[in-house]
């Protein structure tokens, strides 16, 4: 069953890292989780900053907003689509994201599934 | 999908009583075999109503079977494999599902001799699993477990049915869509898993003891229900030293449920029960206990807990009792699990060896506590302690703060008991 793992993760400095882990803990975590065969997709997200809203009124305008700008210490920094039997274990991979700790947050929504 | 209890529709006016206690022994068992089986809560859970359907059809006709539960595993497991063959869909996804259970864990060899295998630890688990509700952990415990139906658990939380059909639904669907497995967490994971199965099973049982609200204080079913489901998982899981715990300190709370309420229903304190009216074997069952729960390690809350009930029952009065020994108890509980109630607890046993200053001096200490602002028993504690100070003005004013957040009549009914030894006018106003 496909899992998304949204990371929220808490203050990050300049280099990326959250209180209590690094680039390093980042690109272990990546590079465990390729090595599992689990993943299916994953991003890591460009500074908030980028970042552009876009809605359609139902008249069929369109307003182009910048931002969102961070109103909540968290803030959607990436994600990864993972393929695990069951909840407990995307829980554990969660729990082993360097996003989780430090102040941040993990996520756990399973993908959709249609009937084909 | 709406949440139907179908399996005693229509025939409560006449129900089989063997049929009855045969589903509320097995019905637990079944259901956990069957969705260890087919992996699908939905479907054991309809499998199951319609085997004990049959069963109240055919029993009265046929005569009880020689192994009741197997008749039942068999007629339920049957109506599955009709199911699946019908609807090939579910029946596809049932296998994608069992094939991913399999990969994630190995089956268990079936077991012995016939009998079914008791595979009620891992609804246990699924039912308490943290990523439901805590709220709804219990209910499920009740609905899953004890075989209770939906009407009966919303009546146990004092909940509108429709509003407990939500909410078992709701859960449902999340263990379901998220697919929460059904399975024993490892020895690694257990410490952090195990609390809590205990806690849903303890919520069912202070539930059953002092209802948050109506007019009857103790509902007993519940809390020997909460009693019956520790005893499945001590042999569960025997040598789970907290287990043991939550089992004893339920014992000896219990033992004391028939002094606890005198001839009007009304709620009598420690020092006013007849302790001659305490179940002595429960008492005794629940101290066995004690020491299973204690030694072997470092002791859990539910051990000490138990530790508390085994000194207040031991002793033959209040002035006997060995207040220095609970107050250390509640020290290492304070440790092992911080609480205000636990504090609240402390500062009672304190005033019991120390006297009312000590204890009125820890109370106060405790007044900015959020926890304890709804809590009646907080004024209801410092109003006793006034009293035995003499301060008598202060005790009815914090009697009529305990009254005004008091839920049950009983419990009312005794602060307003108390309300009235203070002396002071206008005290029986309320």
């Amino acid at each position: 069953m496909k899992y998304m793992l949204l990371i929220n993760a808490g203050a990050v400095d300049a280099d990326g890292g959250a209180d209590g882990c690094d680039v390093g803990d980042w690109m272990a975590y990546d590079k465990q989780v390729r090595e599992a065969g689990i993943l299916v997709s994953g991003e890591s997200l460009a500074d908030l900053v980028t970042a552009t809203t876009v809605r359609v009124a139902p008249d069929g305008r369109r307003t182009v907003t910048d931002g969102p700008f961070a109103e909540t210490r968290e803030i959607l920094g990436g994600f990864y689509v993972i393929d695990v039997p069951d909840l407990d274990v995307a829980l554990d991979w969660a729990a082993r994201c360097p996003g989780a700790r430090g102040g941040g947050s993990v996520v756990v929504r399973p993908v959709a599934e249609f009937a084909g | 999908m709406g949440e139907t209890p179908t399996g005693n529709g229509g025939t409560d006016e006449a129900p089989s009583a063997v049929v009855e206690a045969v589903f509320r022994e097995e019905h637990g068992r079944l259901l956990a075999a069957l969705v260890r089986r087919f992996g699908d809560l939905d479907l054991a859970e309809e499998v199951t109503s319609e085997a004990v359907e049959a069963a109240l059809t055919r029993w009265p006709v046929d005569g009880v079977p020689p192994r009741p539960g197997a008749w039942l595993m068999t007629t339920a497991r049957r109506r599955a494999v009709d199911r699946l063959r019908r609807d090939q869909t579910l029946a596809a996804r049932l296998a994608v599902l069992q094939a991913e259970a399999d990969r994630a864990e190995a089956a268990p060899a079936a077991g012995a001799g016939g009998e079914l295998p008791d595979e009620r630890l891992q609804l246990f688990f699924t039912c308490a699993h943290p990523a439901l509700a805590a709220e709804d952990r219990g209910a499920l415990t009740l609905r899953y477990l004890a075989g209770l139906t939906t009407p009966e658990v919303a009546r146990a939380f004092l909940v509108p049915t429709e509003t407990m059909a939500k909410r078992i639904t709701r859960a449902k669907k999340k263990i379901h869509g998220a697919r929460i497995p059904f399975r024993v967490p490892d020895a690694g994971e257990l410490p952090e898993r195990l609390p809590g199965v205990l806690q849903a099973v303890y919520s069912i049982f202070t539930e059953g003891y002092a209802a948050s609200g109506g007019p009857r204080l103790q509902r007993l079913d519940l809390a020997e229900e909460a009693i019956r489901l520790a005893r499945i998982l001590r042999r569960l899981l025997p040598a789970q030293r907290e287990v043991a715990g939550l089992l004893a300190l339920m014992l000896l709370v219990h033992a004391r449920r028939a002094a606890r309420t005198g001839s009007d229903d009304e709620l009598l304190l420690l020092d006013e029960q007849d302790r001659g009216r305490w179940d002595r074997p429960m008492i005794a069952e629940g101290l066995d206990l004690v020491p299973v729960a204690l030694t072997g390690g470092p002791p859990g809350p539910y051990g000490v807990q138990a530790a508390i009930a085994a000194l207040h029952v031991e002793a033959a009065d209040l002035a006997t009792t060995d207040w220095p020994q609970i107050v250390a108890l509640y020290d290492v509980l304070l440790a092992l699990a911080p609480s205000p109630v636990v504090a609240l607890n402390r500062a009672a046993a304190v005033a019991m060896r120390d006297g009312p200053e000590a204890g009125l001096a820890l109370l106060d200490e405790l007044a900015d506590e959020p926890l304890l602002r709804g809590h009646h028993p907080y004024p209801a504690a410092r109003g006793d302690l006034l009293n035995r100070l003499g301060r008598h003005a202060e005790a009815a004013e914090a009697y009529r703060k305990a009254l005004a957040l008091a839920g049950t009549g009983p419990e009312r009914a005794l602060l307003r008991r108390r309300l009235d030894t203070t002396g002071q006018p206008g005290a029986s106003g309320t």
